[in-house]
């Protein structure tokens, strides 16, 4: 920092400002108008060089050894141009002056938002030196927003990866903390029911030594004892029973409640999410995540923790117990515990990772199925279903290799924790027949601390694999946390904005739109008045249907903004808001259900009238009524099989009863034959009466009635107007006509054609 | 729900008529304005989950001549005249009772006691068992019949523990 404010202080005085200096002296650069990150060099390789834009100069630095270094300065002057543009990832700015161009800069586009604003900023610079005198406002001048607050980023950034950390699973109190209560009362239940189970061996040493070992020295069985130490064993086999029971209970009911709000509340957040996030992620792997991970989990929670809380109960129990009866065995016995400890730390390292690779190839492997399935015909139609198969087995091979891969260390670790066992086992023994004969502990004693002990290392055994339960539940978490830390990129406002009424006029404003690294709406405008009909008409990827989707608000939009009756609508609330539009799409989605829950899809407590009244309106009615259950005959996925005209005409009555405002048909009638759209079309003239409408056809016939024809070509609009307009201006909608008309016409000499050899 | 944009679509015909069987069991509609349709087909709008409500009159071609909205609001005469054309075409046996069945895994036969008698249905495969709501499931049979259990709780013990078997 100190060298580059030396070379700024160098700078010629008349071009910093008494003002400026100050900030310089206190902040090096920080007084920088804007400060863009310039990480690609002219051969778009990654580079570290930043270029900065004060009052004065536009700078580049890159970091040197002692801070950032400058490379290259360009004073600003009058007549300076700077240009911005992107393509497929990469950005650039350009910077120009009368006589030709100075610099080039290029930048990924995760600084795109920098560019910009230097971009702005360098504008507003310029102002200054183009109209002398004025001081350069520091009101209109931003600081630099620090890159974190950047809100476009948010989204992108994955959480940061690296192992399922155990972590993870402690964020599942967040889930856990509406049952403190049962847990409680489940925890008080499993301390009291291990301590009964502590009790039997205890009642071992004695009966050995009051019991047994007077009998075998010649004195006889006290009958009167006898009975009393069974009744001791069997009421605490009997109380370490019931109260077993009401723990497992109690416990399972809250982690199976825990696992179902997991469940709920990731799968309501993604519905919540935008389409962009559903466009970026496999079918399969949301499937997974939702269905069996939360299902892991909740297996975990109910049985592996509280295993593994019983077992840490029963050997922290056993060590005092042990503690108590003999210092001297009780620390040879856990001798071997260190080293137990030590190979469950190694083999957690090893199965850590692992786990989370079985998770994404079970992803893989649903991923397969849900893209198959929905795609049979074309599966089919191309034969290609030993590819699929193919494409399956792979996929179950990769399961294999990563599954045998754990089992390796898994299969090492079990029977080395027996062996320890054993081990630990033969130093009691040793040892007690050691302390035995030299009189030192009593028979009863060694055989309580063989009957503890035995119990003790089954409980290590089985303690030790939990290591693997943890870890998959820990790669589950994480990977179910994904989802529900996964901000939405269309967020719902602060303090959204309630409409319970909406006229229907449409603002868009300069709005911009980026799918990924590709433009696809530049600089668009529109105002479309209330009950106006618009047809959107371009060639396929001219932006209609991106368009119709930043209105819908299932993305928001870059720059600009779109308003409806004068409120941007990324203030209002989002159900709200989609309550008042009525989407008619190309290919109709019918959910499994019957028709009337179908047409009632968007206002459920619709009355049998209104149903019965919006398929009527729909022309829908009578081809309903010829069904076999009339309206509750089911549809969809394994439902009646209804042609593309009958399941399009449901959705239109199911948009018709909403009674939306504004109205936005997605090539509507282009799936289907001519009469069908014949029929369609009288069903959308109905539908279209009095609201706002905007409607994407590819056939231009079917927009006569549009009071307005916009036309889209990448992503701008070139023209705009009546078609009569649009057809004396012979522009850019002329020659769509045209080709149309040329298309009809030649399918029409085509048919004359075939007519004519007919007879021959 | 504007009756404006009602105005142009399929009209709801709510015309006074007349419906009778003539001697060759064939129904006849006629309408007051004189009008003779024959043959006609009466068909309910919600045969499951509002039998009588939404009955329709069709001509031959499948356009809708006569709707009654509620059964209740028309004469004795021509009520019964509706009940007795729809209970002619339908047949959707609703299952009282599960006696046995062949087997737990689909394809099996249901031994079944229907308000239309006792019956067999040879069920293909479990998705032939669907769920209209919570206590009412239809079950269609290898040939396209199908049974309705209307309400899941008025069966009896036995049948609702033979049904837990299969949904």
């Amino acid at each position: 920092m100190k060298s580059s404010f030396d070379r700024i202080a160098k700078a010629p005085a008349n071009q910093l400002s008494k003002w400026e200096d100050a900030q310089v002296l206190m902040h090096g650069f920080e007084n920088a108008w804007a400060r863009l990150e310039v990480d690609l060099n002219a051969q778009l390789f990654f580079q570290h060089q930043t270029l900065v834009l004060t009052a004065s100069d536009l700078i580049l630095q890159a970091p040197g050894p002692e801070g950032e270094k400058c490379l290259a300065r360009w004073p600003l002057r009058a007549g300076l141009r700077l240009l911005h543009g992107d393509h497929a990832g990469a950005g650039s700015l350009e910077l120009f002056d009368d006589q030709g161009r100075l610099a080039q800069w290029r930048f990924t586009l995760a600084h795109n938002a920098d560019a910009l604003r230097l971009q702005s900023q360098f504008e507003q610079a310029m102002a200054a030196f183009n109209a002398p005198g004025q001081a350069p406002t520091t009101g209109s001048t931003q600081p630099i927003a620090s890159p974190e607050s950047d809100p476009s980023s948010a989204e992108d950034e994955e959480e940061a990866d690296g192992p399922a950390s155990t972590l993870s699973l402690l964020r599942l109190w967040r889930f856990a903390k509406p049952y403190q209560g049962p847990l409680f009362l489940g925890f008080l239940l499993t301390l009291a029911a291990t301590g009964a189970s502590m009790v039997p061996p205890y009642l071992t040493m004695p009966l050995m030594d009051d019991v047994l070992v007077p009998f075998q020295n010649g004195k006889n069985i006290e009958p009167g004892i006898v009975p009393w130490y069974m009744a001791g064993l069997l009421a605490a086999a009997l109380l370490a029973w019931g109260l077993g029971w009401a723990k497992n209970y109690v416990l399972g009911q809250v982690s199976e409640r825990i696992g179902a709000d997991l469940r709920t509340s990731a799968y309501e957040h993604l519905l919540k999410l935008s389409l962009e996030y559903f466009g970026g992620r496999r079918t399969g792997d949301l499937l997974n995540r939702v269905g069996s991970e939360t299902d892991n989990l909740c297996l975990f929670l109910s049985v592996h923790l509280l295993e593994f809380a019983t077992d840490v109960l029963m050997i922290l129990m056993t060590a005092v117990i042990l503690f108590s009866i003999d210092a001297t065995l009780a620390l040879v016995t856990l001798v071997p515990l260190p080293l137990i400890i030590w190979l469950i730390h190694v083999v957690r390292d090893k199965l850590r990772t692992g786990f989370e690779k079985v998770g994404r190839v079970w992803s893989e492997l649903t991923n397969v199925l849900a893209d198959t399935i929905p795609g049979i015909r074309v599966v089919k139609a191309f034969a290609q279903e030993q590819r699929e198969a193919e494409r399956f087995r792979e996929a179950n091979r990769q399961n294999l290799l990563v599954n045998d891969r754990i089992n390796f260390v898994w299969a090492l670790f079990s029977p080395t924790v027996t062996l320890l066992t054993e081990v630990g086992l033969l130093v009691i023994w040793a040892f007690g027949i050691f302390l035995v004969s030299h009189h030192q502990v009593t028979l009863g004693v060694l055989t309580a601390f063989l009957a503890y002990i035995g119990r003790f290392y089954t409980r290590l055994d089985s303690m030790s694999r939990i290591v693997a339960h943890v870890q998959r539940a820990a790669a589950g978490a994480k990977r179910i946390f994904e989802i529900l830390d996964h901000v939405s990129s269309v967020p719902e406002a602060a303090r959204p904005r309630a409409m319970p009424q909406v006229k229907g006029r449409i603002d868009i404003e300069g709005i911009d739109f980026r799918y990924g690294n590709r433009t696809v709406v530049r600089d668009l405008s529109l105002h479309i008045a209330p009950g106006e009909m618009i047809g959107l008409v371009g060639q396929s990827g001219s932006g209609k249907t991106t368009l119709v989707n930043l209105l819908c608000r299932f993305y928001d939009v870059s720059e600009g903004c779109i308003r409806i009756d004068g409120v941007d609508i990324r203030d209002l609330r989002l159900s709200d808001y989609r309550r008042h539009i009525g989407l008619v799409l190309q290919e109709p989605f019918l959910f499994f259900g019957t028709i009337a829950d179908n047409i009632a899809y968007g206002l459920p407590q619709a009355s049998r009238e209104a149903i019965v009244a919006a398929a009527r309106a729909a022309h829908a009615h009578e081809f309903i009524m010829r069904l076999p259950q009339g309206y509750d005959s089911l549809v969809g996925e394994r439902g009646q099989g209804l042609s593309g005209g009958e399941r399009q005409r449901i959705s239109i009555a199911r948009a018709l009863l909403i009674d939306p405002r504004i109205l936005i048909l997605d090539e509507a009638t282009s799936s289907v034959d001519s009469e069908t759209e014949q029929e369609i079309q009288r069903a959308l003239d109905n539908l279209v009466r009095g609201r706002t409408t905007i409607a994407i056809a590819h056939r231009l016939s079917t927009l006569q009635q549009a009071d307005r024809l916009v036309v889209l070509e990448r992503g701008r609009l070139v023209e705009q107007g009546t078609h009569a307009d649009l057809m004396q201006r012979q522009g850019a909608y002329y020659r769509l006509y045209d080709a149309q008309a040329q298309q009809n016409e030649a399918e029409r000499l085509a048919m004359a054609a075939l007519t004519a050899q007919g007879p021959q | 729900m504007n009756q404006d944009s009602l105005a142009q679509g399929e009209q709801a015909p709510l015309v006074p008529f007349e419906l009778k069987q003539d001697a060759f069991g064939v129904w006849v509609l006629e309408l007051t304005d004189g009008s003779v349709h024959s043959p006609v087909v009466v068909v309910r709008a919600f045969p499951v989950s509002h039998p009588l409500t939404g009955f329709s009159v069709l001509n031959r071609q499948g356009h809708e001549l006569v709707w009654v909205d509620d059964i209740q609001t028309i004469g004795e005469a021509q009520r019964h005249a509706l009940l007795h054309a729809v209970g002619e075409r339908e047949f959707m046996p609703e299952i009282e009772r599960l006696e046995r069945v062949s087997g737990f895994i689909a394809p099996c036969t249901w031994f079944v006691q229907t308000n239309r008698g006792p019956a067999r249905l040879l069920l293909k495969g479990e998705e032939d068992i669907r769920r209209m709501s919570s206590q009412t499931w239809l079950v269609t049979d290898a040939h396209g019949v199908q049974y309705l259990i209307r309400d899941l709780n008025r069966l009896d013990r036995h049948s609702r523990k033979l049904l837990d078997r299969f949904f």
